[in-house]
């Protein structure tokens, strides 16, 4: 209990800007700009009013304490019921603020919802489950889950992706809060956003509808990289699985025990569609939607029991031997 | 319901004892506006206890990452109870018992219009809030798992369909809702009719105490948007049960659908809680600030335009689920105009205050509270209200921050303040002004640490429902705040308990009309006989006592 508060307290520090921010106030695209700006102006509207309301208030309430010592005390003050210049001007006033900021904030909603599509746009599919993210790129044959890779958006050359979002269960809701404003996963029904990174990172986020037992442990890692970068991430995730002679005994048990049904090696006879796809598994930087990174002890442990990291996720504990764990384990880890 | 015999006892010191089960019997089959007030009233007290030990838990939860206090099944549990609980079995309960005592009193009337009903709507509403508690044991409970529903206060669809659902916990969740709306409706169809027909001689639309005229709006607006509710629970049950297809999205059903039908209820529901409470300080910011009311007229234009805009705001709570560009702007507007009414009625008090000689009260000083942390909620509502602003702080802990803020800041505060107000008038003795002075300020502490600093981590990013967080994200420092606020509140909750019961018992003798006050309630005994009035009074102003206090200088003069 205290090391785990002490370890929170240190990053606490350590937070400020690092990469593992999610502050709404760092943004770092388009569409999270053009609502930090707009937010800006909204705060300062309403600290101004918060000021002036709550100032008179304050006023108010010193300069009309009933006081003891006073000569009157037992005399009821001159009682006024109200003038309708005064109504009008705390009505109008307002509404002159409402129009204003109404007409400022249209121009945002529009900016963002309809904005034109570039020719270079990426199109990629998002799909919710509980508890974690399928993305596919159609155009690029790529499937892949949890870590979103996407290009940076050079402004001159705008390269922007588009997410076409829907659920294969619950409601759920994509937030990466530096990137942009968050948008719905809906089962049957298909919405779109879009990202514009201005420059290479990590970018974290979670899922912000609550979906189910493990909502909490839904998290998003969207990888902003150089196109250089994205291009050769994307040669490498439309090879085949990597056939590997060592791992040959951890795939006979992957493909001998239930783990097919769900999960797809791209190649193999594991065709399943209910969990992650894992033909590249092993080129992650995470497991479990994002919940630990993938090392092979914690590969080894979350398939020997998912809820070792996971409470309420999907995915069945296997019961495998440890040697068979052993060998799965080993043959996941060559699926680079 | 044994906790209200004393009550009865109080009531009636100068009779011999009577058996705990005469009593008991009374109560239970009494049509008494102001018993069924009163046990309104007392079973929200005991929910609201219930529900704020709930949030103690997640508080615990919450307060360092990856806490394993309680499990994420647990706190899903939690929260939906927590969220139910307190809008249908603390929020409108408690107000509806204000309301069933206050407003036959201040209309100079002898009860509601339909006594019966009255007694029928808090019996069906108070088994909805057992029958929600049940549920621990016989959502399949029973077989040794706590099943309690997870589906969160608005239990979006299809987490509410049989796939993910299975087990009857949402089952029992629905029935508890429904049976709490027809409750309500019950409640509602008889406070408007009471105020139509049942006023004295001489009370015109034009002088109602403004407390009225706001339990008329809101009453209106429970007709409106209870319906639609209990319509979609209906909906729902067909589809766990008869197979039909609303919100089952596996075959073809609409997941939005249910978000519209939640949200006409949703919203307007937040101006069925709040109206009540403008109405409660409506009277005591006047009586404690010795003038009347300011702007008579304009705050009952500002009530009913509250609860016509009202209804045309709920799909704010839905800019994220990808409305078109059209939609959004819209409901922006909308939105951001009822803050023009919600505006004029804080610049009313504010000009009541004005020129006044303000006697701070525990009363007051809670009246004060709720006047400042209401203004900062409506302007963090205006935040939100910003379309964009919501994609970001929608589904955060922002937003949990802002409607606290509301919900604990505003109509908790002002509930509070009505508790230190008309308690003399409901047992005859007046609550300690010094354990009120504590519990006003401990009480104020720990909210500011609580939901002051909850904000933060919302604009960090920091989501909603979730049973425990990422230690990186920075949110750490502001949970233990927000967490340790929540000690404060708990002890202050504790000290006024303390002061009911001790007040009850010890307290001064209270009189009929402690606070010098103006409206009907005071011109009969603390608490009053049950027929209210001995002689029907007529009335020739909004301030009937006052004109008898001041026959030099009545204000049928001025009106």
């Amino acid at each position: 209990m205290a090391s785990q508060i002490w370890s929170g307290l240190a990053s606490q520090v350590g937070s400020g800007l690092t990469s593992t921010s999610t502050s709404i106030f760092a943004p770092k695209g388009t569409p999270a700009h053009s609502i930090f700006s707009i937010s800006m102006l909204v705060l300062s509207i309403t600290t101004v009013i918060f000021l002036v309301v709550g100032g008179l208030l304050l006023y108010a309430l010193l300069r009309f304490r009933h006081r003891r010592n006073d000569a009157n005390a037992a005399q009821e003050p001159p009682q006024i019921y109200g003038s309708n210049q005064i109504e009008l001007s705390w009505t109008v006033i307002p509404i002159l603020i409402v129009v204003m900021l109404f007409l400022a904030t249209a121009r945002v909603i529009l900016s963002t919802q309809n904005a034109p599509k570039p020719a270079d746009a990426l199109d990629v599919t998002v799909i919710g489950h509980q508890f974690w993210w399928e993305y596919r790129y159609p155009k690029l044959g790529i499937v892949t889950a949890n870590e979103l890779h996407i290009p940076v958006s050079d402004p001159k050359h705008p390269t922007p992706t588009y997410l076409t979002m829907s659920s294969a269960d619950t409601d759920h809701s994509f937030w990466v809060p530096r990137l942009a404003g968050k948008t719905d996963l809906i089962p049957n029904r298909v919405n779109t956003m879009w990202l514009d990174p201005e420059t290479a990172g990590l970018y974290l986020g979670q899922c912000a509808q609550y979906c189910g037992t493990q909502h909490a442990k839904m998290l998003i890692r969207v990888y902003a990289d150089s196109q250089a970068d994205f291009a050769a991430w994307i040669v490498r995730q439309q090879q085949p699985a990597v056939e590997s002679s060592s791992a040959i005994e951890g795939q006979n048990v992957f493909q001998h025990t239930a783990c097919i049904s769900c999960h797809t090696v791209a190649g193999t006879i594991a065709t399943g569609r209910f969990g992650p796809d894992l033909t590249h598994v092993a080129s992650r930087d995470t497991i479990a939607s994002g919940s630990v990174p993938n090392t092979s002890a914690n590969l080894r442990s979350f398939i020997d029991n998912p809820a070792n990291f996971k409470p309420g996720s999907l995915m069945p504990a296997m019961h495998l031997n440890d040697h068979d764990l052993d060998a799965v384990t080993a043959y996941l880890a060559t699926l680079k | 319901m044994a906790t209200h015999a004393p009550v009865t006892d109080s009531v009636v010191n100068s009779a011999p004892r009577r058996l705990v089960l005469e009593v008991l019997h009374d109560w239970v089959t009494t049509v008494d506006h102001k018993k069924i007030g009163l046990m309104y009233i007392g079973y929200a007290l005991i929910f609201l206890v219930i529900a704020g030990f709930e949030a103690l838990l997640m508080r615990v939860q919450l307060s360092i990452p990856n806490n394993h206090f309680v499990s994420p099944q647990v706190f899903n549990q939690l929260f939906t109870m927590h969220g139910t609980t307190m809008v249908f079995f603390v929020g409108m309960p408690v107000l509806f018992g204000f309301g069933n005592y206050l407003i036959p009193l201040m209309i100079g009337a002898r009860d509601m219009a339909f006594p019966r009903l009255n007694a029928f709507s808090f019996w069906i509403a108070s088994f909805g809030g057992l029958l929600l508690y049940f549920s621990y044991l016989g959502g399949s409970g029973l077989y040794g798992a706590g099943s309690a529903p997870d589906v969160g206060w608005f239990a979006y669809a299809p987490l509410t369909a049989h796939v993910f659902s299975p087990g009857h916990s949402t089952d029992y969740w629905t029935l508890a809702i429904l049976l709490s709306g027809i409750g309500s409706i019950g409640t509602a169809l008889n406070i408007v009719t009471t105020i139509i027909c049942m006023r004295c001689p001489g009370m015109k639309l034009n002088r109602m105490p403004l407390l009225v005229w706001l339990y008329l709006v809101m009453s209106c607006l429970v007709f409106v948007t209870v319906s639609p509710l209990t319509a979609a629970q209906i909906m729902l049950m067909l589809d766990r049960y008869l197979g039909s297809h609303f919100f089952d999205t596996q075959a073809g059903g609409s997941a939005v659908l249910w978000m519209h039908f939640f949200w006409i209820f949703g919203h307007p529901e937040v101006y069925v809680l709040i109206l009540p409470s403008f109405a409660f300080a409506n009277e005591i910011i006047p009586v404690y600030s010795r003038k009347a009311i300011f702007g008579y007229p304009a705050m009952v234009a500002a009530s009913v335009g509250i609860g016509f805009i009202s209804l045309s705001v709920w799909a704010h709570h839905m800019f994220t689920v990808g409305m078109g560009a059209g939609a959004n702007t819209f409901f922006t507007l909308a939105t951001m105009i009822i803050s023009v009414p919600t505006g004029i009625k804080i610049f009313n008090w504010l000009a009541t205050l004005w020129g006044g000689k303000i006697h701070f009260t525990a009363s007051m000083m809670f009246a004060v509270g709720f006047l400042f942390q209401f203004l900062i909620a409506g302007l963090t509502g205006i935040m939100l209200s910003v379309a964009p602003f919501d994609w970001q702080l929608s589904a955060s802990y922002f937003v949990v921050a802002h409607f606290h803020y509301v919900l604990v800041g505003a109509i908790l505060f002002i509930l509070f303040a009505a508790f230190y107000y008309w308690y003399p008038k409901m047992t005859g003795r007046l609550l300690s002004e010094k354990l009120g002075k504590w519990h006003f300020w401990i009480f104020l502490i720990g909210f500011h640490l609580t939901f002051d600093f909850m904000h933060i981590p919302g604009l960090e990013g920091m989501p909603r429902r979730i049973y425990t967080y990422e230690a990186d994200r920075g949110w750490m420092m502001w949970n233990m705040i927000v967490s340790s606020g929540a000690i404060f509140q708990t002890i202050g909750t504790l000290l006024f308990v303390y002061n009911m019961v001790w007040s009850f018992i010890k307290g001064p003798i209270a009189g009929p009309d402690p606070w010098d006050a103006w409206t009907l309630e005071w011109s009969t005994t603390s608490p009053p006989p049950h027929y209210n009035f001995a002689i029907i009074p007529t009335v020739e102003s909004r301030r009937p006592l006052w004109d008898l206090k001041h026959p030099d200088d009545p204000d049928s003069h001025y009106e």
